[in-house]
């Protein structure tokens, strides 16, 4: 490409373009205006999404990029525009999701002096970012730029910041883009080592109870095929995390369900019995090993991991493996015996048989007067035909859909796990749809966590986004309330919502709904959501004081998961 | 069992990646008892010398959490004993007891210090050595009244006769060229 001069803004903009960037999250104000004028000739390349708060830009951002596997595109101002991404970069960061995100700075001289709408985005963000770093000279935009993306998108992906400073947006440069390959003091490539796959292959045909985790690592490196294929070729039963849930078809015969505090009932009490875990692409979130002194005494491990700084971090592993995990599966898969652990999987079919006897009927197909959560997330799940793009907050009704959605396809499930973030779901749903336009996008939302981020139902009505949202309403900041009544002797402190007329707020951002709160009406009132023509808002009143169970108390090994109060 | 560790991260010259590394730490609840920071041997690549007190399951987790940042090379940790190490220290004693006696001067004698300054109110002394000796000699000077005393960072260097990173550098251009 032969040189010309342009403004440091029209650089930035064309190296989105050379990124293939389609779609941007953002919030314009002062010291990004000159990039935002820049993009202003770009309309017909790139869609921009002006959210209501830049805590809506980058969790739409997020939905985008966990739907698509593309990175997500940010904007945002200086100062307060800037400080409104944190949360959705520390989300981003812990849930290892590629976000490129470009915050407006004020002028380079007035850096450090409390200058107006000043904040040290780049100081404040160190702890929650992959990489950061602040542009000051136009010069160095396109190198910049380039590195950001390979930064983001490579070996454990993750948001990065870019900040630049207005000088730097009007200065002038001779523009020259050069994607990044390679980078001295970063390299995510790694080369395998043939002895590890060995030795991991050897405790695999040695094992009688092996097990294996599916974590979120699968999804990024597009390993679906290879977990599926190394787990038919062995018999090795497979459990996920709530990031990996839809690597793997959920009625798959080998798949034997989810991990953690509510997750079933099989995989927590047997990861205490098994004799080998194969861990690949996660990473011992507390919330899956419960109490770590008492995890998994009787197995082996063997981790496969891209992030070294993962490895041995929680659980000590007998066998490492540093390695993306398509290759490192591929390899392994060449080196394991056919086998089926027949013995094995019947001790899986009796805990899903007590857990489905004490748990699962009474949560999908309830006879108690009052809606389950369990039952509309089956009803939400059969009626798209297993094939919608789930996204959730945080809180009961998270744990619930992740429990009883079914899912046929991978990058199906957005939710915000490392870091637990309310308010996460109504934008990236709409994120999720943007990503994924031709499928249907369910956002499961509870009544705390929707009025966190309730104003983006304008970004969805603007832009015409299908969404369905299902809004699970008991009153009550649900998740909380139930540790209250478990654990603090139902001392509701503070827990109990008094809720406005969502549909009526709903319908003046010019979104269709209605609310349900009969069993009879359940199935037509989500098929009626489904087949509306554009966004809906179906508001469905749910059983006030219902839990979610199993549940592995806090504190409490994996194996003294409890199915009842 | 906590024991002293010398960790050793050789990075980039980036601005913003001192509280990159230092935040490791911070994040980790675990005190940093010195750091020096100087440019290598080798252009352009910057050496953090950073002694701590902790686990020896700490220090491996401290390591592979530097070595995480984009910015840096490669990180490393030592025990004392792997390690040749010095600080420095300055110590300013009034000037009078030295008129009156020549003990500070036996002192600084015995203890290879040096005189760096004198002026009609103070002496300034300089000592190079491990924590403990230069801790000695301040014990020692405060009998008359130290005035000021600093003592530096660490600097170390390995006992290991190949230059680990230097390796490690060769070995890591190889690879980014047979990338290309
Ligand atoms: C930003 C934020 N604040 C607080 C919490 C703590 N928290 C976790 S779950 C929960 C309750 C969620 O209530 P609701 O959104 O109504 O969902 P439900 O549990 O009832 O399904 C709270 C407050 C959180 N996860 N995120």
């Amino acid at each position: 490409m032969t040189a010309k001069k342009i403004t440091g803004s029209q650089a930035l903009i064309l190296s989105l373009m050379e990124e293939g960037v389609d779609t941007i999250f953002g919030y314009p104000g002062g010291a990004i205006m000159p990039i935002y004028d820049a993009l202003y000739d770009f309309d017909k390349e790139v869609k921009h999404i002006l959210t209501r708060h830049e805590q809506g830009a980058i969790h739409g951002a997020q939905g985008y990029a966990r739907v698509s596997g593309k990175p997500g595109i940010v904007f945002a101002t200086s100062g307060p525009g800037a400080t409104n991404l944190m949360t959705g970069i520390a989300d981003a960061m812990i849930d290892s999701t590629p976000l490129v995100c470009i915050t407006g700075q004020v002028a380079s001289p007035l850096l450090g002096t409390d200058a107006f709408q000043e904040s040290d985005i780049v100081g404040m963000s160190i702890p929650v970012t992959k990489w950061n770093y602040q542009i000051t000279t136009p010069e160095e935009i396109p190198e910049v730029m380039a590195q950001a993306f390979y930064i983001a998108t490579t070996g454990r992906p993750g948001p990065v910041l870019i900040d630049v400073t207005k000088d730097a947006q009007f200065g002038e440069l001779e523009y020259k883009y050069e994607k990044c390959k390679k980078i001295r003091s970063y390299v995510p490539e790694t080369s395998i080592d043939p002895h590890q796959i060995k030795a991991a292959a050897d405790l695999i045909n040695e094992a009688k109870k092996p097990l294996l985790f599916v974590g979120q690592g699968i999804i990024i490196s597009h390993a679906e095929e290879e977990v599926r294929t190394f787990i038919e070729k062995t018999g090795i039963p497979a459990a996920w995390t709530l990031l990996g849930l839809s690597a793997l078809p959920t009625d798959h015969r080998l798949n034997v369900g989810m991990l953690g505090m509510h997750g079933n009932y099989g995989p927590n009490k047997l990861t205490n019995e098994a004799d080998l875990i194969i861990a690949v692409g996660m990473r011992f979130d507390d919330r899956v090993t419960g109490k770590v002194s008492e995890y998994a005494k009787k197995a082996k491990i063997i981790h496969i991991e891209i992030d070294p700084a993962e490895i041995d971090k929680i659980v000590k592993t007998d066998v490492s493996v540093l390695a993306d995990a398509k290759k490192a599966l591929k390899m392994l898969i060449d080196n394991v015996n056919p086998n089926n652990h027949e013995n094995w999987h019947n001790e899986f079919k009796k805990c899903d048989a007590i857990e489905n006897e004490k748990v699962i009927q009474k949560d999908l197909y309830p006879t108690k007067p009052g809606l389950t959560m369990g039952e509309a997330v089956r009803i939400a799940s059969e009626k798209t035909n297993h094939d919608a793009v789930l996204v959730t907050d945080v809180g009961q009704h998270q744990m619930v859909a992740q429990r009883y959605f079914h899912f046929k396809n991978s990058r199906s499930n957005v939710t915000s796990g490392g870091l637990g973030t309310m308010g996460f779901c109504l934008p990236a749903s709409m994120g999720a749809q943007l990503g994924a336009p031709n499928r249907t996008v369910i956002a499961a939302v509870g009544d705390g966590g929707f009025q966190m981020t309730i104003q983006e139902l304008g970004t969805i009505a603007q832009n015409k986004l299908p969404v369905k949202i299902m809004l699970l309403n008991n009153n009550f900041l649900g998740m909380v309330r139930q540790w209250q009544q478990l654990f603090f002797d139902k001392r509701y402190s503070f827990t109990e919502l008094h809720n406005p007329d969502f549909i009526t707020i709903g319908k003046g951002f010019g979104i269709e709904g209605h609310t349900v709160d009969k069993r009879e009406d359940l199935d037509a009132s989500i098929q009626k959501m489904i087949d509306h023509d554009g966004p809906y808002l179906l508001e469905i009143k749910i059983e006030k004081e219902d839990n979610v169970f199993p549940m592995v108390p806090t504190g409490a090994s994996v194996s003294d998961i409890i199915l009842e109060p | 069992m906590k024991e002293e560790y010398i960790l050793t991260v050789y990075s980039e010259n980036h601005i913003g990646l001192l509280t990159r590394i230092t935040n490791v730490f911070t994040r980790r609840k675990t005190n940093i008892d010195s750091l020096t920071v100087s440019e290598s041997a080798l252009q352009g690549v910057f050496k953090f010398t950073i002694v701590v007190h902790c686990t020896d399951a700490m220090a491996k987790k401290l390591v592979s959490q530097i070595e995480k940042q984009i910015d840096v090379l490669k990180a490393f940790y030592h025990t004392n004993d792997e390690m040749i190490f010095q600080e420095i220290a300055l110590y300013k004693v009034p000037i009078e007891p030295i008129y009156e006696s020549d003990k500070i001067e036996q002192i600084v004698r015995r203890a290879g210090a040096r005189i760096l300054e004198i002026t009609k109110d103070y002496v300034v002394i300089e000592k190079t050595g491990h924590k403990e000796d230069t801790q000695a000699l301040f014990e020692e000077l405060n009998e008359f009244k130290v005035m000021q005393f600093i003592r530096s960072g660490r600097v170390a260097l390995m006992r290991d006769p190949i230059e680990r990173l230097s390796e490690f550098l060769k070995e890591r251009d190889a690879f980014l060229t047979s990338l290309d």
